[in-house]
């Protein structure tokens, strides 16, 4: 008897320790039908808020909160030349991110908008330069250089220097200050 | 029985992966050392199983107490423990002097007649000739060299480290992010040599392999010729809308095409990547065919590359590879 419970109680703990293993699901291959349902983002009609597609939910808002996602969006942010207007998140001919302030509003479909459309001050559509999925990643990466509470996932770390806060440290909750005015009165202030 | 074992394993050694069949100088002191090593060692092994044996046997027979010993048999034994001592270190002595010496003769190239920046990225390598100037090109995964030329690679990685290995030709060295390595390489005879990362980098790792072709130095300046014009213009009309595909779609943000709008960097070169003899860092031979599937779902034959999934029509995708495949 004391023999099967002890094999019982081995069993137990290398089961727990194997559910330790399960790792991140990396979604590798979006299939089409499921990329064209991901551009189907409802805006508001200034272009500012709105609602992510159903299939976004459906699939467990994987651009937030999945790690993989995440730095293949902090990637995707140097190879397609954000750095050259956004620096790292401090802005230049672009906006700054770190400041917390959104011009189109921190939701991720906003951001999702900007990228994929452009926005009329100067900011290009990068529609024919990446697929949705990569806008997507990249949307979410941006949202957390400006989130105010830090996200459950982060990307990998920087190989070079940092020059701000890491985005596991949620760099605009420790930066925020009341920024600068919002360079669209009409759209309202912000945050 | 056991010889031509030996023998049929050795025949597996040879062929265009292999630090056994070596073509290069630096492969060619490696293996010499190798080979020096592996009889010293089998000699070494060979006399302490010998020894071994022995002492079994004896075990079996007389089982005196181990301290017991006649003042004759207690020197004899001291003495052969000093010299196995003595030969021990002889032996470790001579493997460190010739270690150093195969090591410092790698790197002791009298000049470089051509250089090369190898940059490894996950999970291919982007290949530029910087000098001579009249030899400056920008290629991926194929490697060209003129045979007896010393060809001097600047290594380097872009994102994590990889590690750059032509077992016929040369010994690993390492790309390091931040770090530039150099390895100068050297081919004997013409030949196509395989090389391989070997150093873990994650999922492809092991698709991520790349060709060294040397050439007589007249089929090389041919090659180094066509290689730096720009992709021909296309005349067919299949092909002038596979380009019309290419240059509007994301494949021009990530791929450059020299002579047309696409100077993406972040994926290989492709202007001649018809003229290649594999796609994807040795996964597919370059065909047609090869370039429509690759094109039409990288991420099913390569899972985690950085190439997406571009969703394409099945007229555009027929285009765009016929398009493809005519960058010789
Ligand atoms: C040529 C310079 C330039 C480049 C390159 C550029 N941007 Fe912008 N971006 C701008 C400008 C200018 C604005 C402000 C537009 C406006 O206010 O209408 C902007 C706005 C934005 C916004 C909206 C910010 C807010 O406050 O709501 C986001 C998000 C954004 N960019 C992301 C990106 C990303 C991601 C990339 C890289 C793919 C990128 N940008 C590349 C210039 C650029
Ligand atoms: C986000 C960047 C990106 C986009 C967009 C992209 N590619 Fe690629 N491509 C890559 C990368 C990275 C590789 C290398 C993959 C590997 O071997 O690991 C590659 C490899 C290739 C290769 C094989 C080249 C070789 O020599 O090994 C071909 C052909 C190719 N891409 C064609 C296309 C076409 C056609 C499109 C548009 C439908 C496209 N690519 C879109 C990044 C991209
Ligand atoms: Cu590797």
């Amino acid at each position: 008897m004391i023999g099967h419970m002890r094999i019982l109680q081995v069993s137990l703990c290398i089961a727990v320790a194997m559910a330790g293993c399960q790792r991140e699901e990396r979604q590798l291959r979006l299939d089409p039908p499921v990329a064209a349902a991901l551009d189907e983002i409802a805006l508001m009609p200034n272009g500012i808020s709105g609602a992510p597609p159903e299939v976004f939910f459906a699939l467990g808002r994987p651009y937030e909160t999945n790690a993989y996602n995440l730095s293949q969006g902090k990637r995707l942010y140097s190879w397609f030349g954000c750095k050259a207007c956004h620096a790292d998140g401090q802005g230049g001919a672009g906006p700054a991110f770190l400041d917390g302030w959104w011009n189109y509003g921190p939701e991720i479909v906003s951001i999702v908008a900007s990228i994929r459309d452009g926005r009329p001050h100067g900011m290009p559509a990068f529609r024919d330069k990446m697929t949705t999925e990569q806008i997507w990643q990249l949307a979410g990466y941006v949202q957390t250089i400006g989130a105010y509470s830090v996200k459950t996932a982060a990307p990998g770390r920087n190989d070079d220097k940092h020059v701000r806060p890491a985005e596991n440290r949620g760099p605009a909750a420790l930066l925020f200050d009341e920024g600068p005015r919002p360079l669209h009165s009409d759209q309202g202030p912000r945050p | 029985m056991l010889a031509l074992t030996a023998v049929l394993m050795l025949a597996g050694c040879t062929g265009w992966q292999s630090a056994i069949d070596v073509q290069g100088a630096a492969a060619i002191s490696i293996k010499q050392l190798i080979f020096l090593f592996v009889a010293v060692c089998s000699v070494v092994w060979a006399m302490v199983m010998a020894v071994l044996i022995r002492a079994l046997w004896r075990g079996r027979e007389e089982r005196g107490r181990p301290a017991d010993l006649d003042p004759q048999t207690e020197r004899r034994m001291t003495r052969a423990v000093i010299a196995a001592t003595a030969v021990t270190v002889v032996i470790v002595t001579v493997f460190t002097t010739a270690s150093f010496f195969t090591t410092r003769a790698l790197s002791l190239a009298s000049h470089d007649d051509l250089t090369i920046k190898v940059r490894g990225q996950q999970w291919w390598w982007s290949v530029e000739y910087l000098s001579p100037p009249e030899r400056r090109l920008q290629t991926a995964n194929e490697i060209h060299i003129p045979v007896g030329q010393n060809v001097r690679l600047q290594l380097e990685g872009a994102d994590v480290i990889h590690s750059f290995w032509v077992p016929n030709l040369a010994g690993k060295q390492d790309l390091i992010p931040g770090r530039p390595n150099t390895l100068t390489i050297r081919a004997e005879r013409p030949g196509v040599y395989r090389g391989q990362c070997a150093e873990f980098c994650g999922l492809q790792h092991a698709h991520m392999a790349f060709l060294v072709i040397a050439e007589e130095p007249a089929a090389f300046e041919r090659w180094v010729n066509s290689q730096q014009q720009s992709a021909t213009d296309p005349s067919d009309a299949d092909v002038i809308a596979g380009q019309q595909v290419f240059l509007s779609r994301p494949c021009a943000a990530c791929h450059a095409i020299r002579g047309t709008s696409a100077t993406g960097t972040t994926g290989p070169d492709l202007t001649h990547v018809g003229g290649r003899k594999y796609i994807a860092a040795g996964l597919l031979e370059t065909t047609r065919g090869s370039l429509a599937a690759w094109i039409a779902d990288p991420q099913t034959l390569k899972p985690g590359n950085n190439m997406p999934m571009v969703p394409l029509s099945a007229d555009e995708l027929r285009s765009v590879s016929a398009y493809l495949a005519s960058l010789k």
